[in-house]
């Protein structure tokens, strides 16, 4: 059966504390880090971009897959966050993998959510006979306007799991995804961040959609959340994936170890697959995940996992787990985050 | 730097993976590649080669006054990486506290931008090293 062969993701050393954006702006530091549930975020340096970020965490999937890069037949980057607006990111991954040339790729857009879509792109294509190995990316270096709200949960960040049928570590059982045409958050062609139609899209944006293609999921596959070990939601900050479990009936211990966001931000595009594969990191085999992300925009994509024995072999997971990857890392005040961010205007 | 294109074009192979040489008569490797062994002249066999991604820093110096194009991030540090194969690899030190750039100190390549033409123009990656 299809599933995920290999995982790897990446985050940047730099962070920079909420109370530090806070600071600079005025702000009551203590009470925007409680409202978001986020401590501090993960900051690209001046050299990472989306594109960097894609590459390490793609080396270390393929690695744990122990596979020839060769035999991989598709390969999509999903990102907001594009070194360039025309040139794909997917070319240059695939170039530094030696994946090169025999094989198809693509840049996928869909706000938070485009890593998994790569995700079901590759599962139908290996599913099919059409490619051996399909490689998804989600990956973002997400900016927000200084001064605005998204600037304390915008991150950096990315992920990358390895889709085949021989010897995965997680069989992926099922997907589901639930998609609307809705406007809460967008970036227009040129411009330099995304808007958003504020703290009123909650309900009817992420809410909606996570807990409907959670239950679609549920109804699918004949499951519900008692039968999952561990699940994993799109973390845009600390609190939106605590309530949706909640909601679903998940006990916070089920969530804790795939959530990320408090102490790296939102990585957009990686989040949930970050997430994921901390939760890969220590699961067990025979052990149930379900994973749902979001894209504004909007969408959610669905996943029930069930990881296999071939996770217990060595070198399956990457050398350092997420949680202690993270935690190697070095505090910039709020001058050095918007040099390395680009965010001064004659840079 | 003026259209830089096909330069960059032409060395992502070898900047985005360490890809040098080989010379199979002898057994000696090259970064960067090389066409034509040193020590073999015509009898060697030259084929490319991966290079071993981590090394030991054999030298190292702080760069405070750049080059055109890198005025931004100064300070920072330049090494000469011993790869263990013994090849010696010029690059730049990036995620490295201070304190632990060291002779000696293993260093291990990742991948970032290495320079930009402008705004608009081709954005060149590569290889970098971090100590690990
Ligand atoms: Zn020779």
């Amino acid at each position: 059966m299809v599933g995920i062969v290999g995982y790897g993701a990446y985050v940047p050393r730099m962070r920079v504390k909420v109370a530090e954006i806070a600071r600079v702006w005025g702000k009551d530091g203590g009470r925007i880090g409680e409202g978001l549930g986020i401590n501090e975020k993960a900051v690209a340096s001046f050299d990472e971009d989306s594109c960097t970020f894609a590459v390490e965490a793609s080396r270390t999937a393929v690695k744990c897959a122990g596979i020839n890069p060769q035999e991989i037949g598709a390969l999509f980057v999903g990102s907001e966050s594009k070194p360039y607006a025309v040139k794909p990111t997917a070319t240059m991954v695939a170039e530094a993998l030696g994946a090169t040339p025999n094989l198809t790729a693509a840049d996928l857009e869909f706000a938070c959510k485009a890593g998994t879509a790569g995700v079901q792109a590759c599962m139908g294509m290996v599913s099919s006979g059409m490619i051996k190995y399909g490689l998804a990316v989600g990956s973002d270096t997400a900016q927000g306007r200084p001064n605005d709200a998204l600037e304390y949960s915008a991150g950096g960040g990315g992920a990358a799991l390895l889709i085949g049928k021989e010897k995965t570590i997680a069989e992926i059982d099922a997907t589901y995804s639930f998609t609307t045409d809705t406007p809460d958050f967008w970036r227009r062609q040129h411009a330099e961040f995304p808007r958003h139609a504020g703290r009123f899209t909650a309900e009817p944006a992420y809410f909606k959609h996570v807990l409907s293609a959670a239950k679609g999921l549920f109804e699918r596959t004949g499951t519900e959340p008692k039968d999952y070990d561990y699940a994993v939601f799109h973390q845009p900050n600390g609190k939106f994936p605590l309530r949706a479990a909640k909601t679903l009936g998940f006990e916070e211990k089920k969530i804790k170890q795939g959530l990320i966001t408090p102490f790296i931000g939102n990585t957009y595009s990686a989040a949930a697959m970050i997430g994921l594969s901390s939760v890969l990191d220590v699961a067990k085999p025979g052990q149930k995940i379900l994973v749902v992300s979001y894209g504004s925009g909007a969408g959610s994509d669905a996943f029930k996992l069930t990881v296999t024995n071939e996770i217990e072999k060595t070198g399956r997971r990457p050398c350092v787990p997420v949680l202690k990857a993270i935690e190697d890392k070095t505090y910039i005040d709020y001058s050095a985050y918007i040099k390395h961010r680009r965010k001064i205007k004659s840079l | 730097m003026k259209n830089a294109t096909p330069l960059i074009w032409r060395n992502s192979a070898d900047r985005y993976n360490l890809l040098g040489s080989h010379c199979a008569t002898c057994g000696t490797d090259y970064f960067p590649e090389r066409v034509v062994c040193p020590k073999c002249r015509r009898k060697g066999k030259i084929e490319p080669k991966q290079m071993p991604p981590e090394g030991k820093i054999y030298s190292f110096t702080q760069v405070h006054a750049a080059p055109t194009g890198f005025e931004h991030e100064t300070p920072y540090y330049i090494a000469i990486i011993e790869l263990a194969n013994g090849v010696k690899v010029l690059t730049q030190l990036v995620d490295s506290p201070d304190e632990k750039i060291k002779i000696g100190a293993t260093a291990r390549m990742c991948f970032r931008r290495v320079f930009e033409e402008g705004d608009e123009g081709i954005i060149a990656y590569g290889f970098k090293f971090k100590v690990v």
